[in-house]
């Protein structure tokens, strides 16, 4: 007999206000890694899980955007932290999903880690690059400030495990809205990982929900929710005109991928951030 | 306080309107009168300033023209309040003030001619019985920094003399520095010694600076027994404005409205052209009415505004621009 | 402390009156009418493309009339896809050989152009606009051209200035522009669409509203009197069958729109399958929030300017009052007396207030809306107003005792109607203010600064205005959240919807 200890496998569930449920369908698929192994039976996600995720992404964003800023830019480097103390669990995912080398995973978990950290910097400064005062004609104190969305669909790159996910999610997060993400399809488990990171990151339940399962049953019932603010296609480049149509029944604000690189850029940044004016009166 | 039951009837819902029954606070303290000013609405000086600005683009045309120029002569209180001011200046404006235009029996005498108090004697003499009214400045006008003693002494003159009515100052400094008690006791004091003479209490808004300001001082005048609230003596750097004139306009709708008593509101210094005379009607068509669109609630403070009144007048009936020499220069 | 006990002279004065009710209007105005002969228009009109008119015989016509008695003021030409094409290409090769090729300097120098063109020709676009959509000319006159060419002047500041405008090193065009504008303010409307656009580097196809098309040929004159250079700007006006066109145009890289809810949903969903990039700006149902520490004089005519400014037709109007309840009923005793006061008329009068609704149909929607308003049991307070014969009027109108769930509370009527309805804390003015889908524009209304802010910090809406209402100005950002549509006209953030950034 040998003494070699059979290993504790881990359930890949959803995150939807902070919790951990199984899909309430009860379903499950089995997500394999690049080379085909077994890796798990991950939670498949539903409608329902869905709506669930709309209503606490809904019920936190209130909360998420009335937090100060730099206290945003604070759970968000607290994430980095967290995934830094994971760092090798991340990585061997990565490998594990995508097939590259450990090598290769070690960078592509050091360039997501030193993204989250980028993104934890831009929380307090949004307002000053994006807002300002206008000088209007007039006896008026005008300025504009930029406002979270609200809650943002995230359809995340189905290729990049974990990359694509950081970039997507926290893009919005760090402005201030609150997300429902559908995981890469193949490739779910670096963002599920990622995902019980934030729960102990501080981050509030309900601000970031993730969804495992099928893009082509999921991507429409959020493109179509109307409690939906705004909608990143990224994830979804053949069926982004159908889901750009059913997400024009309530006039959200869409982003589509256009084969230009939107990772750590600004017009990721402004896709799912309004302008709010105030105009005060200046008088004796 | 006496407040306005709301009911909603077509023909009562417009205008203002003025309880019968209603009566005028009384203030028994210092802490009541800082209560009640409290209580009124603040102004936000844009939206004021905004309102007079629009109002001040009525186009006033043709027959209304004539009616307002009309009007506004007979709201005049021709007014001199020189240094230099003699006998015979006051016998010539006197003169202009019964008959403005002495070839034209049409034109409306002014409403009153306005002078220091030791002047009163000699224009109650010319004016005799005509009903041109004989205004004085009193309680050491302009700053008004004398003695109570000497500004009630002040006024008793004038009125001994024959002023018809008492155009008095507030004591700017006692309500810059908050005694406001002592600036509504004054009003109160002034009151009593004018007899049968109308109050005027001057609030020199330029002085006050803000609107908040002015809302407030018209209050004080109101409640103190002011028979006009009017905007300055025309010595301060800044005298009368449309926007000034706004906000005292609504003190004195809303005193109306929840006393029963209707004050008046004088505007003078600065007002020289028949231009400015109808942005002020306009303003008081547009803020209290008919009531006020009379000599006996609405007064210009002015000199030379007369004379482009009755040019502007001959050139309505001329149909032709005419020359500043057809009348005389007083 | 001395007591002031009043003498009765005053007060003796009031009881011989019958009616202790000062009127106001003891004054009543002559006539002050500007003179429509100022605006010399042509009586027919053909098409704006590549610089010169088309012959207007060479297309079907349509009538724009002037709504305030239904007199015709000219006939323009219904372009048909055809056309829309003709002028695409127009824009698309004077964007390759032309525009794209001049410098922002040069680009520049051709608003600044367009902006002293538009303050030269000002009052004769005043009676146009007036004529054409029945507004009053005071309005016309002191903020739609005035705010127009403001717009050409600001926006033409930036087009050397792109490198700094927050977009990155090189921010490029667009391309080719199709612009949908709406008839609330047609010139203003082209203005705020096309300075932008051309200030980017973009070229234009611009499609006026069917029933106000007149000022924007206006500006088309203006255009070659400062020689833009021809296809840069193209103006194709036509009914929605145009606007269509335009929106399907493969040539068409950009589509702005402003106008209904319900069009720019359908726009969206056209685009929905295109690389076209859209920006809407649409309806509204703002919120104007009264608290009883207001500034109570100011506040009534901040409700006045909020809802019948521009007869109402105004997306951004502040069509629900929401009035802290202890100071409810006074404020609606005042607001009641003031829209009494309001002179409703003859839009070219100099002392009009509230002009002509802008055609039947808009009136046939107001009156549809204002009967629900009563069916639903709000009470109506209308103008006693005496209404011309012909054309298109209605009188202002209150409804009180409105609640949040009677139609007027929440469909936009886009014309001379408010909703009153009430609040009790600070958290419900918010709640309420919040509770639409809609979210352009709001008004707070305090003497509290932080309170104001407080409030300004949790509504939605892209605008809010505090102890103001209606006010624009082009270097301030205009535009609404949720469905009342993304992008924003005016400053800075203007130029992002014509830059590929």
């Amino acid at each position: 007999m040998s003494d070699r200890r059979l290993d504790v496998r881990k359930t890949y569930k959803l995150l939807i206000n902070g919790a951990f449920p199984r899909s309430e369908s009860g379903r499950s698929y089995e997500v394999a890694s690049a080379k085909g192994a077994f890796l798990g039976n991950v939670a498949l996600g539903s409608r329902k899980d869905v709506r669930d995720a709309v209503v606490a992404a809904r019920a936190a964003q209130t909360k998420w955007w009335g937090a100060t800023a730099y206290n945003r830019g604070q759970v968000l480097y607290r994430l980095a932290e967290m995934a830094e103390s994971r760092r090798d669990e991340l990585a061997e995912h990565v490998t594990l999903a995508e097939g590259v080398s450990a090598k290769s995973a070690q960078v592509v978990v050091s360039r997501a880690i030193d993204r989250v950290v980028w993104y934890a910097g831009w929380t307090d400064k949004i307002a000053q690059v994006m807002g300002g005062t206008n000088p209007v004609a007039g006896p008026f104190f005008n300025f504009s400030v930029p406002v979270a969305s609200g809650v943002v669909a995230v359809i995340v790159d189905q290729n990049s495990s974990l990359g694509g996910f950081v970039d997507a999610v926290l893009a919005p997060v760090c402005a201030g809205n609150t997300v429902v993400v559908l995981a890469s399809e193949r490739r779910p488990i670096p963002a599920v990982l990622l995902g019980e990171m934030t729960a102990t990151s501080d981050f509030p339940p309900g601000v970031i929900n993730i969804i495992t399962g099928r893009t082509s049953e999921l991507a429409p019932v959020l493109a179509a929710h109307e409690d939906v603010d705004g909608l990143d296609l990224t994830g979804a480049p053949e069926e982004a005109n159908e889901l750009a149509l059913l997400a024009a029944g309530s006039i959200k604000r869409v982003l589509r991928p256009d084969g230009r690189d939107l990772d750590a850029s600004l017009r990721r940044l402004r896709a799912f951030i309004e302008t709010s004016t105030v105009w005060h009166t200046i008088g004796q | 306080m006496t407040t306005v039951p709301l009911r909603i009837v077509r023909e009562t819902d417009r205008g203002v309107r003025i309880p019968l029954a209603a009566t005028v606070p009384t203030v028994e303290s210092e802490a009541q009168l800082r209560a009640l000013l409290a209580s009124l609405s603040g102004v936000d000086a844009v939206g004021a300033e905004a309102r007079a600005a629009r109002l001040a683009t009525r186009s006033i045309k043709k027959s209304t023209k004539l009616a307002a120029i009309n009007l506004a002569i007979s709201m005049v209180d021709l007014t001199t309040l020189e240094g230099a001011d003699t006998p015979g200046r006051v016998s010539s404006l006197c003169t202009k003030a019964m008959r403005p235009d002495p070839r034209d029996a049409s034109v409306p005498h002014a409403a009153a001619v306005c002078v220091y108090p030791d002047l009163v004697a000699h224009a109650r003499a010319v004016l005799a019985d005509s009903p041109v009214k004989v205004a004085s400045v009193a309680t050491a006008f302009p700053s008004g920094r004398a003695s109570l003693h000497v500004k009630l002494l002040d006024v008793t003159e004038a009125v001994a003399a024959g002023a018809d009515e008492i155009d008095m100052v507030i004591d700017r400094g006692a309500f810059l520095s908050g005694r406001i008690g002592q600036v509504f006791d004054e009003i109160v004091a002034v009151r009593e010694v004018c007899g049968a003479a109308h109050l005027k209490v001057i609030l020199e808004t330029g002085e006050l600076v803000t609107y908040d300001n002015v809302r407030r001082a018209s209050w004080i005048a109101m409640l103190g027994g002011a028979d006009f609230i009017k905007t300055s003596t025309g010595k301060a750097a800044v005298s009368a404005t449309g926007s000034t004139a706004l906000v005292m306009l609504e003190a004195v709708r809303d005193f109306a409205e929840q006393t029963g008593r209707v004050v008046g509101v004088k505007v003078a210094g600065g007002i020289r052209t028949t231009k400015d005379a109808i942005r002020y009607l306009v303003l008081v068509n547009e803020t209290v009415g008919a009531t006020w669109l009379s000599p006996d609630y609405f007064r210009f403070g002015a000199s030379s505004l007369l004379n482009d009144l009755l040019m502007q007048r001959l050139k309505q009936h001329r149909g032709a621009y005419v020359r500043p020499d057809e009348f005389s220069g007083d | 402390m001395r007591t002031f006990a009043p003498t009765n002279s005053v007060e003796t004065d009031m009881t011989d009156r019958q009616l202790a009710n000062s009127e106001l209007g003891f004054l009543e105005y002559d006539p002050a009418p500007e003179s429509a002969s100022i605006a010399q228009l042509r009586p027919n009109y053909g098409l704006f493309v590549d610089g010169v008119f088309t012959d207007p015989g060479s297309h079907e016509q349509f009538t724009s009339i002037n709504p305030a008695n239904e007199e015709i003021v000219a006939t323009v030409a219904q372009a048909s896809a055809q056309d829309v094409d003709r002028a695409v290409t127009a824009a698309r090769r004077a964007y390759d050989k032309v525009w794209s090729k001049t410098t922002g300097a040069e680009r520049a120098k051709y608003l600044f152009r367009i902006a002293r063109l538009i303050q030269e020709r000002a009052r004769e676009l005043a009676v146009v606009e007036t004529l054409d959509n029945g507004k009053p000319i005071r309005e016309s006159r002191d903020v739609d051209v005035p705010l127009a060419a403001a717009h050409f002047f600001y926006y033409a500041g930036w087009a050397d200035k792109l490198e700094h405008a927050g977009f990155g090193a090189d921010p490029r065009s667009l391309g080719v522009a199709g612009q949908i504008i709406p008839w609330n303010f047609p010139l203003l409307m082209a203005a705020w669409k096309l300075a932008p656009a051309l200030a980017a580097g973009n070229t234009c196809v611009l499609k006026p509203a069917e029933t106000t098309p007149l000022s924007a040929l206006i500006l088309a004159e203006i255009l070659q009197q400062a020689e833009l250079p021809p296809g840069v700007v193209n103006i194709v006006t036509g009914d929605g069958s145009t606007g269509s066109a335009l929106v399907d145009n493969p040539g068409v890289d950009k589509i702005a729109f402003t106008g209904s809810t319900e069009v720019g949903r359908s726009l969206q969903q056209r685009v929905a399958t295109s690389q076209k990039r859209l920006t809407l700006e649409l309806g509204g149902k703002g919120a104007n929030i009264v608290f009883d520490d207001a500034p109570i004089d100011e506040v009534i005519e901040g409700i006045i300017d909020g809802i019948f400014f521009n007869q109402g037709h105004v997306c951004c109007a502040g069509s629900r009052l929401l009035v802290q309840e202890t100071i409810a009923d006074e404020v609606l005793r005042r607001l009641v007396r003031r829209v009494e006061q309001l002179r409703v008329g003859d839009p070219l009068d100099k002392n009009t207030d509230v002009g002509a609704i802008n055609s039947a149909a808009q009136l046939a929607r107001i009156r549809e809306l204002s009967d629900v308003g009563e069916r639903e049991g709000a009470t109506r307070y209308t103008s006693s107003c005496a209404l011309p014969v012909k054309g298109y009027w209605f009188a202002p109108t209150i409804f009180a005792d409105v609640a949040q769930s009677h139609r007027i509370a929440r469909d936009e009527i886009f014309g001379p109607v408010l909703s009153v309805l009430t609040f009790r804390t600070p958290e419900e003015a918010v709640a309420k203010a919040n509770n639409t889908n809609y979210g352009l524009a709001c008004g707070v209304w305090s003497e509290k600064g932080s309170r104001t802010l407080w409030v300004a910090q949790r509504l939605r809406a892209g605008v809010i205005w505090a102890n103001t209402y209606n006010r624009f100005d082009p270097t301030s950002p205009f535009g609404g959240m949720r469905e009342s549509g993304f992008g924003r006209e005016g400053g800075r953030h203007g130029l992002e919807a014509y830059l590929n950034v």
